[in-house]
């Protein structure tokens, strides 16, 4: 079976998508534990993988049997494996988390298509990241963005405007990236990867390949929501349902960082990225912007999940200037970032998600003595929180470590700077939180008005369900765990993902 | 919903014409392997012709011969279709779609057997096209109102 699981990574969750909507025919409650079973198996088959990589080196299976510059071949590799694990085993974890928090916040017809369209957003992101073709690339990252957008629009509110907004830059990013792997086409005549890195060096110079490449970076930013095109990623990751943001927010964006480390120094040569172009340069500063930029409209927010969303703006500032720096320190500390706040953000999103279930408030200055009412949940944000700001015992501050010590390798001081500047910045945002939460003054609450035996009512304990919080549970145990053995991860997986040529 | 006016002409026109349409997207669907056509060109005439028969008559008359639950049904069974010989071309020892492995269990040569397999992959893909554009057009065309009825 081993030889077989990188089809059988992508055929799984599609085919189970399809069994999902009709199992969902006969009995709308098979649904929930038909898809936790289902990725819980992608889950085993991404680790298989992973372990075949690590033993007998680089995976190459071809779709249909066709050779392939001609057919399909899906090639796996360190980085693909890492990635496919993360993104498999956040959708388990998010999927767990989904049934209460679905029941609550969907219409009960609903709940199928969900579902439905969850496993085929797995099989997009799964697609994208297992693939070694640049047009296949294209087609999953369109699976993976319909039901992105089928997804945010199931929501309340003003969900359908933002999911509109999100389907018209998203689809502007898909036709760039189309475009560019036209104009690779039209002059190399292949769409392997592998084919193209041997065909590609030779034309280096002309002005077709830098203007494809043109097209794939500006495309693959407005996927990642990289600063000045990310207009589209708060209105759609707040208004989408909880479980769904924890999804998107976890996992496409990184997702799409993945598609242009790939893009940079695989399709194409270190040497030309770094070197031929200027492009490390402006994505280094494009990404400071984004770094700061997150973090001060961070700190302007009052709606929990709008303050994740613009730290999560500044998180893919982050990981791009990881890319950008071009060293090796850099480039492990972007792919452990890519982990960490995979991990952080869905731990992060799920507790808003699990607030708002038992709460109903979405507002950071509704929150006062929450932790009176949910003293675990609270824990677990203070701990998520603390990682997000980069303190030693988490995961954040491993890969925050790495990312300031390839900014330093670089001898780029002022990006090591705002690396810390921003950290700080993102300490503010939490420790204002805080502040509500345990020490707002008692009068200020935003339920005041509330009569005084409603009061005391109030602040007895009522945690979220178990199917919520056993997730956030292993999402923080992650956060742990991970900040724990970051070494043993560099030194057995990550290591190897560096490209030749840093 | 609007009072419908039936018009004999159009009635009648459709009537005579929906069947050859139908006919053709069988034919453009079996031919896909051979000459220009295929599973999605076929799966469009067929749902162009369920389409035809939206503008002429209503969505009740549609709903009568296709029926939304198995509509859906049908959607599926495409995907499945398609899925399912990849699989049993997984389970017979070869890739994913791999299908001149299929000779094992078709009484074909492999040559043949790889046709074949394409065929039936053309199938599952008209089924679900067809399918999906009734469903799109019913949603669009209703502003997803039609789902509202008592079954």
């Amino acid at each position: 079976m081993t030889t077989q699981s990188p089809a059988l990574l992508i055929i799984v969750p599609l085919i189970s998508a399809i069994l999902c909507l009709l199992l969902g025919l006969i009995r709308r409650g098979l649904c929930y534990p038909f898809v936790v079973a289902v990725l819980g198996v992608s889950v085993i088959l991404s680790f298989d993988v992973m372990g075949t990589v690590l033993n007998d080196g680089v995976i190459r299976y071809r779709l249909g049997g066709w050779d392939p510059p001609w057919g399909i071949e899906y090639m796996i590799d360190h980085l693909n494996a890492f990635i496919a694990i993360i993104i498999a085993s956040i959708s388990f974890v998010v999927a767990i988390f989904s049934r209460k928090s679905i029941e609550h916040e969907l219409a009960k017809g609903k709940i199928i298509y969900f579902y439905t369209i969850y496993l085929l957003l797995f099989t997009g992101l799964m697609g994208i990241v297992v693939t070694g073709d640049v047009f296949n690339i294209y087609v999953f990252l369109e699976i993976a963005s319909l039901a992105g957008y089928a997804l945010i629009a199931i929501g309340r509110d003003r969900a359908v405007l933002a999911s509109f907004e999100y389907v018209v830059l998203g689809t502007v990013g898909a036709c760039f990236y189309l475009l560019g792997v036209g104009y690779l086409y039209s002059v190399t005549g292949s769409l392997n990867i592998m084919d193209l890195t041997l065909r590609l060096p030779e034309l280096y110079h002309s002005k077709v390949i830098l203007i494809a490449f043109a097209f794939f970076m500006v495309g693959l930013a407005l996927k990642i929501a990289l600063f000045p095109l990310h207009v589209w990623l708060p209105d759609a990751y707040t208004y989408a349902p909880s479980t769904v943001s924890a999804m998107v927010a976890a996992t496409m964006t990184k997702v799409g960082a993945y598609v242009m480390m790939r893009i940079m120094f695989t399709l194409f040569e270190p040497y030309f990225s770094i070197k031929l172009l200027p492009v490390t340069t402006i994505l280094g500063w494009v990404a400071a912007a984004a770094m700061i930029f997150g973090c001060i409209q961070a700190l302007a927010q009052t709606d929990f999940k709008r303050v994740l969303c613009y730290i999560l703006i500044a998180e893919v500032g982050y990981i791009v200037l990881g890319i950008s720096v071009g060293n090796r320190a850099g480039f492990t500390g972007a792919v452990l970032h890519i982990l960490n706040d995979a991990v952080m953000m869905a731990c992060l999103f799920m507790i808003a998600g699990a607030i708002y279930y038992k709460t109903g408030m979405r507002h950071i200055y509704e929150f006062a003595h929450l932790h009176k009412k949910m003293p675990v949940t609270v824990t677990c944000l203070v701990i998520a929180a603390i990682s997000v700001v980069g303190v030693p015992p988490t995961c954040g501050f491993f890969s925050k470590w790495y990312l300031v010590l390839g900014a330093i390798d670089a001898r780029q001081w002022f990006f090591a700077f705002l690396l810390l500047a921003s950290s700080l910045m993102v300490a503010i945002v939490f420790f204002k939180m805080m502040q509500t939460i345990f020490f707002a003054p008692a009068g200020e609450s935003a339920h005041a008005h509330i009569d005084e035996p409603h009061k005391e009512h109030k602040h007895s304990r009522d945690e979220a369900p178990a199917s919520m919080m056993i997730p956030i549970f292993i999402m923080v145990a992650g956060i742990l765990l991970l900040g724990i053995f970051s070494g043993q991860i560099v030194s057995t997986v990550i290591q190897f993902t560096v490209p030749k040529g840093f | 919903m609007k009072e419908r006016y039936p018009d004999v002409t159009i009635e009648t026109v459709c009537r005579l014409l929906i069947p050859p349409i139908q006919l053709f997207g069988l034919y453009v669907i079996a031919h896909g392997h051979y000459s220009p056509g295929g599973g999605f060109q076929g799966g469009c005439i067929l749902g162009a012709s369920f389409i035809m028969m939206f503008i002429a008559y209503d969505i009740g008359e549609v709903k009568r011969r296709m029926r939304e639950k198995l509509n859906t049904i049908l959607c599926a069974t495409g995907v499945l279709i398609y899925a399912g010989i990849g699989i049993l071309c997984l389970v017979l020892g070869a890739n994913y779609l791999d299908y001149g492995i299929l000779h094992q269990i078709l009484p074909a040569y492999p040559a043949k057997a790889r046709a074949l397999g394409t065929f039936g992959i053309e199938i599952g893909v008209g089924i679900t096209v067809m399918s999906v554009m009734i469903s799109i057009f019913l949603n669009i065309g209703t502003a997803g109102e039609h789902e509202g009825e008592p079954e």
